[in-house]
């Protein structure tokens, strides 16, 4: 029997050690995950117990924990509605939402990173103190974007194209996040339906997680593409009539002022750009084909989320198109839908000589002790298209401003590349009004995407030039100091 | 002149070296009970109080009796066993203890703990009573088919009208008068002790075996009849009490004798097809086991979290236990009543999270040198029953340990069985503490040239 009781030992020892392995994967790889998950009120309940990092700008908090009379025995404050976009909530019985669950384990002090800082306090007994959050956006390009937007829904995102920085991230209307992290669980959740129901609906973000028609904003996709293709050039000209019908259908599309573009029987792409016509892309986008421009959005980031650390939803794309829908959808029509920081991300890419960061807006994490505990560095998130592509877009983009109808982000003394999008949601529908642009066109120093939702309280009859470009225009110039 | 010393008769003494060992061992297991005690009212009480004595003294007393009566009665016994399983039973009354104080802090009034400290001098005692009443290993082995009604009448108990429960979905339980008990962990050992008996007499014939087919050797039709019995009860255990584990145990720990008896590694492969076909078209057919396979597979999707008798405990299980990571909370320092059954099916994710990984790994290698010791009186015992009794109750040891501490880790999928001797629960004490007592008493009677020592 001793042979078989040695493999009856072996078995036994194998189902042991699965169960070593299974502890592992959960109490150290998955910690971090599982401590992140909406649903584990652990950290809620542990950050009473410790006092939460605070949320950074500028060295200023926008988000802190101070001391309170409860046994809760700490509550959470927050600045500035300014800030509700990014900071998120922190709640007893809503949970989190923003930053405050992206970077929950920090901010709690229960990241690996902080592995030495529990060690002490488990030696001396003193609780662990959370890390706090630096970020990395500027605050008067915060506020400039929070005046600019006044009292319209819709989001500005600024990044610098350099680095990936976020420099501003707004969403309107804001609200006030200090009513969720009341104590009071009736006034909390009374707090949080009132929200809920508001009809301008406060709580989404429209900045990162909400999709939106882009409208001529796409062109800028589409002119990429074709010429990172190598077979078109800005000057390359398409034919110029004032209708097209769509192929394999009766309807027709018309340019935005129901013209031609311009007075030729041709029209260039750069032109067509700069005028904002929509029959010349509708025929480059079906010459280039929607496998070119599907290709050309991935490297954009369509179809994928980004983690900055709070978690995007992807922009859309959509696939298996007829020639018609292809037509629409090279204008920004059809199904084609996008966040404004994935449009802040195309202008970036471009603005940035083809090669595209990934999104940032964690400057730093300290410990208590002030000791760095991670400062994310610039990644790559693609090389969206050739350097000398990126040029050619860049000056199509100038053209746009300078000479063209996204004049209002124009800035004196300083060279703006810049394209409004105004886009249709149906019928009798409000239009979503877009500026997405980089200043100083030749040294980008930032690139923002501006989406007005609900037409900007005027229906139909507002345009991107006339109420998102004045908004982008206010960003850029924070940014640089003009 | 002659060495009148050469012509005395020499003197035998017997030394318990064991007990000795044991005696420091015991020692060492006490004061770890005391400390984690201690540390439980220091961090939840901020003080220490004489209740500690109420939780750490009539185990230790007990443990102390168990050892007397070994130095008396079974003093060759395996030195390691009662000390392991002290402080397993030691940790798990001071775990229950901290989730008592947990409860009572936060206004509720359901606590364990006294409870647990009855249960286990109840069990403690049955145990001595093994060691003291059961002459000898063999004694069992007149009781084989005695063995085998009881342990089927327990198997079956819970299905009975009137007193059978059912508690979370399964069938386990009966319930007479106000208490509950759970009769499946008393007929593990009933089962064990006839498997054992049975197998002895009929290993021969069980291991001729027929023609060879594909490379491998078929048993003949009429040994596989046994084979197709114990499988057909143990789904029928697995359809009517609807507990997936209970019935992996029973028919895991049957295998394994079989493999340990004959040799032949057919039966383990027959049996385990056999039993995974049973048990998938099982799942198939009922949605309660088939909403425990999914919650296994998907436990973090929101519609098995939510679900009525879905994954929200294993979720919050796991929560627990990435929240104690790998240095733990310290004791009372966790929040471990967020996991329903945080003191009885789920104290190991309690334990987890209060003493991390580092602490779960101590738990898991006094399980497996439990089980080491015991599969170690199956190698040294000479006697055939005897080796496959030690090695049948300490595989359903390690089996039951794998299935539910695997359950709540994600290993297999979860079940109703609870932790041996860790997990609050009268019937899982009194069923383990048997199981000691059956061990330290096999052990005992090894023999072997250690048994005496001339001076």
């Amino acid at each position: 029997m001793k042979r078989e009781l040695k493999r009856v030992s072996i078995v036994i020892f194998i189902m042991f050690l699965s169960l070593f392995v299974a502890s592992t994967g959960i109490q150290v790889i998955g910690a971090d995950t599982y401590s992140a998950d909406q649903r584990n009120v652990r950290s809620i309940y542990d950050s009473y117990k410790t006092q939460r990092g605070a949320i950074l700008v500028d060295g200023q908090p926008i988000a802190q924990s101070v001391k309170s009379d409860d046994v809760y025995r700490y509550t959470r404050r927050y600045d500035s509605p300014m800030y509700s976009a990014i900071t998120g909530f922190f709640s007893i019985y809503q949970g989190s939402t923003g930053l405050e669950s992206a970077m929950n384990s920090y901010l709690t002090g229960q990241n690996s990173s902080q592995f030495f800082e529990q060690i002490s306090a488990l030696l001396s007994g003193n609780p662990v103190t959370g890390g706090a959050v630096e970020l990395t956006i500027n605050p008067k390009v915060q506020k400039a974007a929070w005046d600019a937007l006044g009292d319209k829904a819709g989001a500005v995102v600024a990044l610098d194209p350099k680095t990936g920085n976020i420099l501003a991230m707004v969403s309107k209307p804001a609200w006030d996040a200090n009513l969720l992290s009341v104590h009071d669980g009736q006034t909390s959740n009374a707090n949080y339906n009132k929200l809920l129901a508001a009809k301008s609906a406060p709580l989404l973000n429209r900045a990162y997680t909400e999709l939106y028609a882009p409208g001529s904003v796409f062109k800028i996709v589409v002119s990429t593409a074709a010429i990172d293709s190598g077979k078109y050039q800005p000057d390359s000209r398409f034919p110029n009539p004032a209708k097209l019908t769509l192929p394999g259908t009766t309807t027709y599309i018309q340019n935005s002022g129901e013209g031609r573009c311009g007075s030729a029987t041709t029209v260039s792409i750069a032109d067509a750009l700069r005028l904002s016509c929509n029959i010349p892309f509708a025929q480059l986008g079906v010459a280039i084909g929607q496998n070119t421009i599907a290709d050309q959005a991935a490297k954009f980031g369509f179809g994928k989320t980004v983690k900055f650390p709070m978690t995007s939803t992807a922009s859309i794309y959509p696939s298996n198109m007829d020639d018609a829908q292809t037509a629409l959808s090279s204008f920004g029509q059809y199904d084609v839908r996008v966040t404004p920081l994935q449009m802040a991300m195309v202008s970036a890419a471009v603005a940035n000589g083809g090669q595209l960061m990934k999104p940032n807006l964690v400057e730093a994490v300290y410990s208590s002790n002030l000791s760095i505990l991670n400062q994310p560095s610039p990644e790559v998130f693609s090389q969206a298209m050739s350097a000398d592509t990126a040029a050619k877009v860049r000056d199509m983009m100038i053209g746009a401003v300078a000479r063209g109808v996204s004049g209002n982000g124009a800035i004196p003394g300083v060279s703006v590349a810049g394209k409004t999008g105004t886009a249709q949601n149906g019928k009798g529908e409000p239009y979503t009004l877009w500026f997405t642009g980089f200043a100083p066109a030749n040294n980008p120093q930032v690139a923002v995407a501006v989406v007005i939702a609900n037409g900007g309280g005027m229906g139909q009859s507002g345009r991107g030039n006339s109420l998102a470009a004045p908004v982008a225009q206010k960003v850029m110039r924070a940014v640089l100091g003009k | 002149m002659t060495n009148v010393a050469a012509n005395l008769p020499k003197i035998v003494r017997v030394i318990p070296r064991n007990r000795n060992i044991e005696a420091l061992l015991l020692l060492f297991a006490i004061g770890i009970n005391a400390f984690e005690l201690s540390q439980v009212q220091l961090s939840i009480l901020e003080v220490l109080n004489p209740e500690i004595f109420l939780y750490l003294l009539p185990p230790a007393f007990l443990a102390v009796i168990l050892h007397g009566i070994m130095r008396l009665r079974a003093s060759e016994a395996d030195p390691m066993i009662l000390p392991i399983a002290l402080v397993l039973n030691g940790l798990g009354i001071a775990e229950i203890y901290r989730l008592d104080l947990g409860t009572l802090a936060n206004g509720g009034t359901e606590v364990f703990g006294v409870k647990q400290v009855i249960w286990t001098v109840i069990a403690m005692a049955v145990a001595a009573a093994v060691i003291i009443y059961v002459p000898s290993h063999l004694f069992l082995r007149r009781y084989v088919y005695v063995s085998m009604f009881i342990g089927v009448g327990l198997l079956l108990a819970p299905m009975l009208p009137f007193i059978g429960l059912n508690i979370n979905g399964a069938q386990l339980w009966i319930g007479v008068a106000g208490f509950t008990f759970q009769p499946g962990e008393l007929a593990k050992i009933a089962l064990t002790v006839f498997f054992a008996g049975y197998l002895v007499t009929r290993r021969e014939s069980l291991a001729i075996v027929g023609r060879k087919i594909f490379g491998l050797r078929i048993p003949r039709a009429r040994e596989l009849g046994p084979i197709v019995t114990i499988w057909a009860a143990s789904l029928v255990v697995l359809v009517l009490e609807r507990d997936l584990g209970t019935s992996l145990l029973y028919f895991g720990l049957f295998i394994v004798l079989v493999y340990t008896a004959t040799g032949r590694a057919i039966y383990v492969v027959v049996g385990l097809t056999m039993f995974i076909t049973g048990a998938l078209v099982a799942s198939r057919f009922m949605g309660y086991v088939g909403g425990r396979f999914d919650s296994w597979l998907n436990p973090f999707t929101q519609a098995n979290y939510d679900a009525n008798g879905g994954s929200y405990q294993l979720v919050q299980g796991i929560f627990g236990m990435a929240h104690g990571g790998l240095m733990g909370t310290g004791l009372g320092g966790g929040i471990p009543h967020l996991v329903p059954l945080a003191e009885s099916d789920f104290i190991i994710a309690s334990l987890g999270e209060e003493l991390g990984l580092v602490g779960m790994f101590a738990i898991l290698v006094l399980y497996l040198l439990l089980v080491s010791r015991g599969i170690r009186i199956g190698f040294n015992h000479p006697d055939d029953f005897s080796k496959l009794l030690a090695t049948g109750l300490s595989f359903v040891i390690a089996l039951q340990t794998f299935i539910v501490i695997g359950g709540v880790t994600r290993v297999v999928p979860l079940t109703g069985l609870t932790t041996p001797l860790l997990a609050a629960g009268g019937s899982s004490l009194l069923a383990n503490w048997i199981i000691i007592g059956v061990l330290l008493r096999i052990s005992d009677s090894i023999g072997g040239g250690n048994r005496t020592v001339n001076l």
